[in-house]
């Protein structure tokens, strides 16, 4: 144990951390891959979908959630931190909604987030929300916006971004594939291509190895990924007939890349 | 019981629902062309009574149903949304109440239907319904031309019967009267 320091949030180690925020950073960095990246008029969020056990009903499991007319949120970490957050999130929409007679905007939401998790550092008794949050939606002016908020309670604006497992390799691909005022399609394949790079490095495993298991995992179909297009008409769901062959053609160039990397 | 019309019919594939447009402070009449009927989710509400009591009742309910929506992903049904407004108004009634009578509206799985609901949060389906003074003169003709599979050319004709014979036998003239359609396809105004 970090000397007792870690035991209530409120207290500080004596080099000035919280080490309970720290933690839950880390569930954070164990969640699944998320992805988020804004065009010229719409943001996509994309998210890996660990695959359901057999038996289990696939509608249970969400990762995209919906939180007001036009904005989306996707999240990684605990689950069961993300509902009760996503909760008082949707409430808090429609309680703006009612007392100013209009819709909130994506950077309203985000700092209403950042304040509730925010919270979850300062007081007694309560512990952080273990989740960090990719937030799409529109701004005051109508323009396309992509937030981050994390544990502490921190909130970010990005152009593009990735939380989660491997989202180091993954903000690092999009920095180098970035490019303004992106439409619709040309996001939307950035974001798949980001997901498959971020399944293909595995930070310890060999790019055979991580193919066999990404394979393993997504049966190379779009089933385990989930995809949402947010533009100022409404939030839609990419369905899997269009992301199927998408993805089917980016896993066909992830291989010949993989097999190129294993010849040299 | 205020000097209003609202009244309503089920029909074969939809609800009409038509309200009068006048808002009054005290006997003045603020303006006539008011709007009574309110569409929350995919349902259409008539709500008639003070009209702080009528908005600040109407914007409640109108936000819960939109917030059950997020939360299941799934739209309410009629009844659903009847039920709730029901018990929000029996809850109300012995702490604050809201005067607002009301007429919902909708079409789901079963097929479309209609919910009469007073401020003292009785609910009862039906097929034809009004209230406010207006009820005396239309529930009669409603009675006498309602039958189950109406068309919407049909409904609308007894609405006009009905303002008709409010203009003929109230002896307050009730204006601008509005009327919409909900169906499958959603909501619709329909001109008289």
């Amino acid at each position: 144990m970090a000397g007792g320091y870690d035991r209530a949030i409120t207290v500080f180690s004596p080099d000035g951390h919280l080490f309970q925020v720290e933690y839950a950073l880390e569930a954070v960095r164990k969640g699944t891959t998320t992805v988020g990246v804004k065009g010229k008029d719409c943001v996509v969020l994309a998210v890996e979908r660990r695959a359901t056990p057999k038996l289990q009903d696939p509608r249970t499991i969400r990762k995209i959630l919906v939180v007001d007319d036009n904005i989306a949120l996707t999240f990684a970490g605990l689950n069961a931190d993300a509902r009760v957050l996503v909760n008082k999130t949707r409430v808090e929409c429609q309680s703006y909604r009612l007392n100013v007679e209009d819709a909130p905007t994506v950077d309203y939401v985000a700092r209403f987030i950042a304040r509730t998790q925010q919270k979850y550092t300062h007081r007694g008794g309560v512990r952080p929300f273990g989740i960090s949050t990719l937030l799409g939606g529109f701004d005051s002016k109508g323009q396309p916006a992509l937030f981050q908020t994390d544990p502490a309670g921190t909130y970010y604006a990005w152009k593009a971004t990735a939380i989660g497992k491997n989202s180091k390799s993954v903000t690092d691909f999009l920095e180098k594939k970035y490019k303004e005022d992106l439409d619709e399609d040309a996001v939307r394949a950035t974001v798949l291509t980001c997901l498959r790079e971020a399944l293909l490095v595995k930070p310890d495993a060999t790019v055979k190895l991580a193919l066999k298991g990404l394979l393993e995992v997504t049966e190379a179909s779009g089933k385990n990924i989930e995809v949402v297009i947010i533009k100022e008409s409404g939030i839609t769901w990419m369905p899997d007939d269009t992301l199927e062959p998408l993805v089917k053609e980016l896993d066909d160039t992830a291989e010949k890349i993989a097999k190129l990397k294993e010849q040299q | 019981m205020g000097t209003e019309a609202m009244f309503g019919l089920t029909g074969k594939d939809f609800v009409i629902l038509a309200a009068d447009g006048q808002a009054a402070y005290s006997i003045i009449r603020l303006k006539n062309d008011a709007d009574k009927i309110w569409k929350v989710g995919n349902m259409l509400f008539a709500c008639s009574g003070p009209p702080a009591d009528t908005a600040n009742f109407m914007e409640f309910i109108e936000k819960n149903v939109k917030l059950n929506e997020l939360r299941t992903g799934i739209p309410m049904s009629t009844k659903a949304a009847a039920s709730f407004t029901r018990n929000e108004l029996a809850h109300a009634l012995r702490k604050g109440p809201f005067q607002a009578d009301l007429l919902i509206g909708g079409i789901d799985n079963e097929g479309p239907s209609l919910y009469f609901m007073d401020y003292l949060a009785s609910s009862e389906k039906v097929n034809k319904a009004a209230h406010g003074y207006g009820a005396m003169f239309t529930l009669g003709l409603m009675d006498r031309y309602w039958k189950p599979d109406l068309t919407e050319a049909e409904a609308i004709d007894i609405i006009k019967k009905c303002i008709k014979e409010l203009e003929t036998r109230f002896i307050v003239d009730l204006p601008g009267f509005k009327c919409k359609i909900v169906s499958k396809e959603g909501t619709k105004d329909v001109t008289l």
